[in-house]
């Protein structure tokens, strides 16, 4: 668009465009236009939508529940053609005795009357209380999580916080881990740790008391490069001025001090280097730098930068010193400067490629550095090409490019830096300990492929031994195929790759989901999300990421789990976050052992609770077929009520909430314990089908083993005892007996809080039996509490005890039978853990870095992009221009406001 | 978490490290292993041998007999005619011959059994007015709704006890012939505490007094149509076992929980000669006053006679059931012995 201001035109291009989240450096203030405000601004633009995030055993859960609410419809149908057909047989000859009601005017009717009835009755196999009692343990898990004081990090005073309460589960079943890189697995601190200066490498604590202006955050540990410097080394010397000249870094005074505004982490921290080593820079303006040099103000006339961009991967700076000599100092990647280099430096630049090698091999980020001196005719007639090319219209770029490459050829090699990406701490042992539990992990970032690269080999994700490390890169769909049709003979032996991604597609991820290890790099926060949402969609497998930054908001709301990193890049990470924590390295304790605990105790749960409802409610079903389907109830009303609140409530509870069948040294030490969630195999729908045969199998014996003995059954003082009531209590008796044992099987981790949980139910049970039956109560309202006596003269029979004992044996036996034989016969990873733990043999798993050989050329440490030249020469930036004439519009296409 | 916004610090947030937060209780963490099953495997099912075997030689002591007089001997007649209802109001008595080959030593039981009689029904169970019979004056004038429609009668007048549990109450009564060699003797039997003690004192008692007869007090009320004789006159002979807390009606009001049942009619008294020592063996015959219609349900009615045990009468099943069951635990040990000898080791390695 264009702005017309006092009869100008002015261009405004997306040079001239601030995005939502920058921050002004160098500059005062400036006038500015919103043109995109809100949701249409490009931060908001890439967040994605925020999804409802539910987890894989809640739908499953839902499923399940639509299956039960079906088998009660059958089984309502069954018992109402059961009806119908009694009623016709048998019931009419029972008319005499009972006759007909006006609504039961026909057994069809009187079937569909039936049918109803015994949906009321037996809707206590579809778990209400299911829902509430899955939240309370999904609370109480999340409550786990805040509380750990292992996933606390006292630098930074925070603790881990569950921000949902609903996912946990979840967490120990992923399978793709998305990580960003920036922040999330490095500290994005630089450090400049090793050098080698005209073939000497230099690197191990240094005192920089000698230098006023060093900075205290800075170490570097060689004394030897402080001795070279204070010897006015003249390579030291030239090589420490380089560092202090060629950049773009802005310097600032604050509070007295010296503050340095760089465009990318690794140039600041080489400006600090040389700094610290006496070379520090100063000020610029757009024509001059000035320089501290060992105590001495020099200040050099800044001819030119020939900035950094992605092809020519170095930049250099032409200035002029206090002599008049004109020199150019270019820094970049080795392998472009090698070719640029004059043949007199050839012996140095083997030495130094050797040293290179070592430095990578470390996983530092290098860069060659080199210097040129130059002729003042020469210059002169380079410039004005310079000048002459900068105008041209067509072709500029290569023209410029060609002209940079003409002055850059024949340069001197100085040296070479090494500069240390710091990782978060714990990161490589995290990774592999992920690795271990199966568990694929992604890196996606925006930085470029040198960068990424190396990352993957310091946090351990690549190692040497992974021998057919490749990059995949296309533009379109054509040449991703292209690509991949190269690729596809390598891709059975081939475990890792990285991806430069350019297009999602479904090949990319049939190709991706066949690597080890992938890496996507220059993705935009959108294109995270969709590679979340892509794996999400056609993987069906449960995804987590993790991010720190506003970039990494968008990912997280997509994938199935976000994890946000509360560090030095704000909170919106953590805002739209599901759990949020301090340092990457508490993703291991989050997935292993509390994900793991709660995937464990959530289908454990489950599993028991349908088995208990199955239990406790098809009594009744047994019991139609030999009441005139009738839709009598077996139990007494008040039973029905409290049986799953106050009788087996708390004790299931305990166990969603207490239960470890591994404590948390063992689930870490053995990640692959972390494989059954994430095969789902605690609780599916065939686990499901088993709980409820289990359930309806311990229904029918707690049905007929009473139905058995009462049939022919006497009291002790001769008086009948197969009346209703007595065989009421006798089966809610069992049956309350029976499932406190069950669970009692299916805990594994008996606290004080399990113990008074289960005994205390039992006690319950008595004493409100007891209370139910008592006569008082039956005074007030007889009509409700019939049951009166029925437990006294129940309880206190010892065949009723025998038939009680009979159930509960002959309901737990199987079930502990088959516990034990597949203990033996096919153990678990669990029981195999056990059984190591107990024979005090931990498993050493080597999980330390391998020392890695070099056999890969690292990639060199520029991480920005082009344009701060320009502007530097511009002076655009400059602070003491004052006049900020620069009109900075927010947001693209300011035509809409034109006329403001 | 409100709590550690009052702290302060560099360690504010901290969280306690107490060992319920850090999930470190400590806990008894039973395992599954051979030495824990396997002994308690072979515990059970020596229990439930023990048991079973113990049930069955009790068992074999006790002894029953059941006489089916549906329609045996001179009962068919009885049972011809009460197939027509118009006869309900006639008398019928008849007489069943039975002999005992082996004495019934001790205490010896009469039940009256039914078969195919389902008060287990849900609506049969439901009509009945508790409250009416705990002897509410309220309830005994205006009975529950859940009694209909045996509430009122046609007139509108109270039916007491109302409801379709009363009205169906089981009205044969039985007497019991012995034949020695000096002829006929009458075997005495007690028809009195034949119920729960909660039923006969708690659950059922006759309305207020107030210095009224029974009859007086059941003014306004009328019988069952069904019955004969109004609740207050149950009992002939012991005026003190009418109304709401005649034993008869209590074992009645007790229903069945299946569809075969048997309901205890009296016990033999045992003070006199020859039945000081139970039952003796001979002859025997049960003249049956025979009310109870059964051939509208296709229903069974039978005379039984029992000895108990400790732990009841005569029950096969219990003993049965635990021999069976221990049988089947034994089995299972067995094989989870094999299992663990044979897969135990293999198991172990599985863990390298």
């Amino acid at each position: 668009g264009t702005l017309t201001w006092r009869g100008n035109k002015y261009s405004l291009d997306n040079g001239k465009m601030l995005l939502r989240g920058c921050i002004l450096r160098n500059t005062e203030w400036c006038f500015g236009m919103v043109i995109f405000a809100g949701l249409q601004t490009k931060l908001m633009q890439n967040c994605g939508k925020t999804k409802f995030k539910r987890t894989t055993i809640d739908k499953l859960m839902n499923t399940l529940v639509l299956w039960i609410f079906a088998f009660l419809i059958c089984m309502g149908v069954i018992l109402a053609t059961g009806n119908t057909i009694w009623e016709t047989w048998i019931g009419r000859g029972f008319e005499m005795f009972l006759p007909w009601t006006k609504f039961q005017i026909g057994t069809v009717f009187s079937g569909f009357l039936t049918f109803w009835s015994y949906i009321i009755i037996l809707n206590t196999v579809v778990p209400i209380s299911l829902y509430v009692s899955v939240e309370v343990l999904r609370l109480g898990h999340s409550f786990f999580i805040n509380w750990d004081v292992k996933m606390y990090d006292c630098q930074t005073n925070t603790a881990a916080v569950a921000r949902t309460t609903t996912l946990n589960e979840e967490l120990g079943q992923v399978e793709f881990i998305f990580s960003d890189k920036t922040g999330t697995l490095t500290q994005n601190i630089m450090v400049f740790s090793k050098c080698s200066i005209n073939g000497t490498i230099y690197g191990t604590c240094v005192d920089f008391s000698y230098n006023l202006l060093s900075d205290g955050a800075f170490k570097f540990y060689d004394n030897t490069l402080v001795e070279a410097v204070k010897q006015k080394d003249s390579a030291v010397q030239e090589f420490l001025r380089l560092l202090a000249l060629c950049h773009t870094v802005m310097s600032e005074e604050s509070e007295g001090k010296l503050v340095y505004q760089a465009q990318s982490p690794d140039e600041a921290a080489l400006v600090t280097a040389a700094r610290n080593f006496g070379f520090a820079f100063w000020s610029r303006t757009p024509e001059s730098i000035t320089v501290c040099e060992m105590g001495q103000v020099v200040t050099y006339q800044l001819l030119a930068i020939l900035d950094f961009n992605n092809t020519r991967k170095r930049m250099s700076v032409i200035v002029r010193d206090a002599q008049g000599r004109i020199k150019l100092y270019c820094k970049g990647a080795d392998t472009i400067i090698f070719d640029l280099l004059d043949p007199s430096s050839k012996d140095l630049m083997h030495t130094t490629s050797e040293q290179l090698n070592e430095f990578a091999g470390e996983g530092l980020r290098t860069l060659a550095l080199a210097y040129k001196d130059l002729d003042e005719e020469y210059y002169d007639v380079w410039m004005k090409k310079f000048l002459f090319v900068s105008t041209v219209l067509e072709n500029r770029e290569d023209q410029l490019a060609a002209l940079h490459e003409e002055i850059e050829r024949g340069m001197k090699l100085l040296g070479a830096t090494a500069i240390e990406d710091k990782l978060q701490e714990g990161v490589p042992e995290t990774i592999s300990k992920l690795n271990l539990a199966d568990i694929k992990i992604w890196v996606l970032t925006g930085d470029k492929q040198e960068t990424a690269v190396n990352i993957g080999y310091s946090c351990n994700m690549l190692r040497d031994d992974m021998t057919d490390v490749f990059v995949v890169s296309g533009h379109t769909l054509t040449e991703l195929d292209a690509v991949m049709v190269t690729v596809w003979l390598q891709v059975l032996k081939a475990k890792e790759r990285i991806l430069s991604l350019s297009r999602l597609e479904i090949v990319f991820l049939d190709l991706a989901c066949l690597c080890k290890t992938v890496i996507c790099c220059r993705v935009t926060p959108m294109q995270k999300a969709q590679v979340v949402e892509l794996v999400r969609k056609h993987k069906r497998a449960v995804t987590l990421a993790v991010g720190d930054g506003a970039n990494d908001v968008s990912m997280i709301k997509t994938s199935h789990i976000g994890v946000g990193i509360s560090g030095q890049e704000g909170m919106q990470a953590v805002l739209a976050s599901d759990y949020s924590f301090a340092q990457f390295r508490y993703l291991q304790r989050l997935l292993l052992v509390h994900g793991r605990w709660s995937y464990f105790r959530m289908s454990n749960f489950l599993s028991y609770f349908f088995y208990k409802n199955f239990a406790f409610t098809l009594v009744h079903f047994w019991y139609g077929f030999y009441c005139g389907f009738s839709a009598q109830t077996v139990y007494d009303q008040w039973f029905i009520t409290l049986f799953n609140i106050v009788y087996t409530s708390l004790p299931v509870l305990a166990m969603g909430l207490f239960d470890q069948d591994v404590n948390d040294q063992n689930s870490l030490r053995h990640p692959s314990l972390y494989k059954s969630g994430q095969n789902n195999l605690l609780f599916n729908k065939r686990q499901f089908f088993l709980c409820t045969v289990h359930g309806m199998t311990t229904s029918f014996l707690l049905f007929f083993i009473p139905y058995g003995a009462f049939s022919v059954m006497v009291k002790e003082d001769g008086s009948h005892s197969s009346d209703q009531q007595t065989f009421a209590v006798t089966i809610a008796t069992s049956l309350v007996i029976v499932v406190s044992v069950q669970i009692g099987l299916s805990m594994h981790y008996w606290t004080a809080v399990n113990h008074l949980f289960v005994w205390g139910s039992l006690a319950m049970y008595f004493v409100i039996l007891f209370a139910m039956q008592s006569d008082g109560l039956f005074g007030v309202l007889p009509n409700i509490f019939s049951f009166v006596g029925a437990a006294r003269n129940c309880l206190s029979e010892k065949s009723v005890w025998l038939v009680i004992l009979l159930t509960t044996a002959v309901c737990i036996v199987p079930d502990l039978f088959v516990r034990s034989i597949r203990a033996s016969l096919f153990p678990t990873q669990t029981d195999r853990v056990h059984k190591s733990c107990k024979r005090q043999r931990p498993e050493e798993q080597n999980l330390r870095r391998a020392c890695r050989t070099s056999s890969r050329r690292s990639a060199y440490a520029f991480s920005h992009q082009e344009g701060f030249g320009e502007l530097i020469t511009s002076g655009k930036n400059m602070r003491t221009s004052r006049v900020s004439s620069t009109l900075w519009t927010l947001q693209r296409g300011s035509m809409r406001y034109k006329n403001i | 978490m409100g709590k550690e916004k009052s702290k302060s610090g560099p360690l504010a947030r901290r969280p306690d490290n107490s060992a319920f937060k850090q999930q470190r209780l400590p806990a008894w963490t039973p395992m599954l292993t051979a030495s824990t099953v396997l002994p308690s495997f072979y515990l059970l099912a020596l229990i439930c041998m023990l048991l079973g075997v113990w049930l069955l030689l009790t068992v074999q002591n006790t002894q029953e007999m059941k006489v089916d007089y549906t329609e045996a001997g001179s009962c068919n007649l009885c049972f011809e005619m009460r197939k027509n209802v118009s006869n309900a109001g006639q008398k019928c008595t008849c007489m069943i011959m039975f002999s005992i080959e082996k004495a019934f030593k001790g205490d010896v039981f009469i039940y009256y059994g039914l078969r195919n009689f389902h008060q287990n029904l849900r609506r049969y169970m439901d009509s009945r007015d508790d409250g009416q019979m705990l002897g509410r004056k309220s309830n005994l004038k205006s009975p529950s709704s859940y009694c209909k429609p045996f509430d009122v009668d046609e007139k509108g007048v109270p039916i007491a006890p109302c409801g379709a549990v009363a009205n169906s109450m089981f009205n044969d009564s039985f007497i019991l012939t012995y034949y020695t060699i000096n002829g006929p003797t009458v075997v005495p039997l007690l028809r009195k505490g034949l119920t729960w003690y909660t039923d006969k004192n708690v659950k059922y008692r006759n309305p207020k007094m107030d210095n009224l007869t029974l009859p007086e007090v059941f003014e306004g009320t009328t019988r069952p149509p069904y019955w004969q004789k109004p609740v207050y006159q149950l009992d002939p002979f012991d005026p003190n076992n009418n109304g709401f807390i005649n034993d008869d009606l209590l074992v009645w009001m007790r229903e069945a929980a299946f569809p075969n049942f048997k309901k205890l009619y009296g016990f033999l008294y045992r003070a006199n000669k020859p039945f000081t020592k139970g039952l003796p063996a001979g002859n025997y015959s049960v003249a049956i006053s025979y009310n109870f219609p059964v051939q509208y349900f296709k229903g069974r009615k039978e005379v039984v006679l029992t000895t108990v045990s400790w732990f009841g009468g005569q029950n096969h099943f219990l003993p049965i059931a635990y021999l069976v069951t221990s049988g089947l635990i034994l089995l299972t040990a067995v094989v989870l012995t094999v299992v663990w000898w044979k897969f135990g080791k293999d198991g172990k390695n599985m863990a390298d």
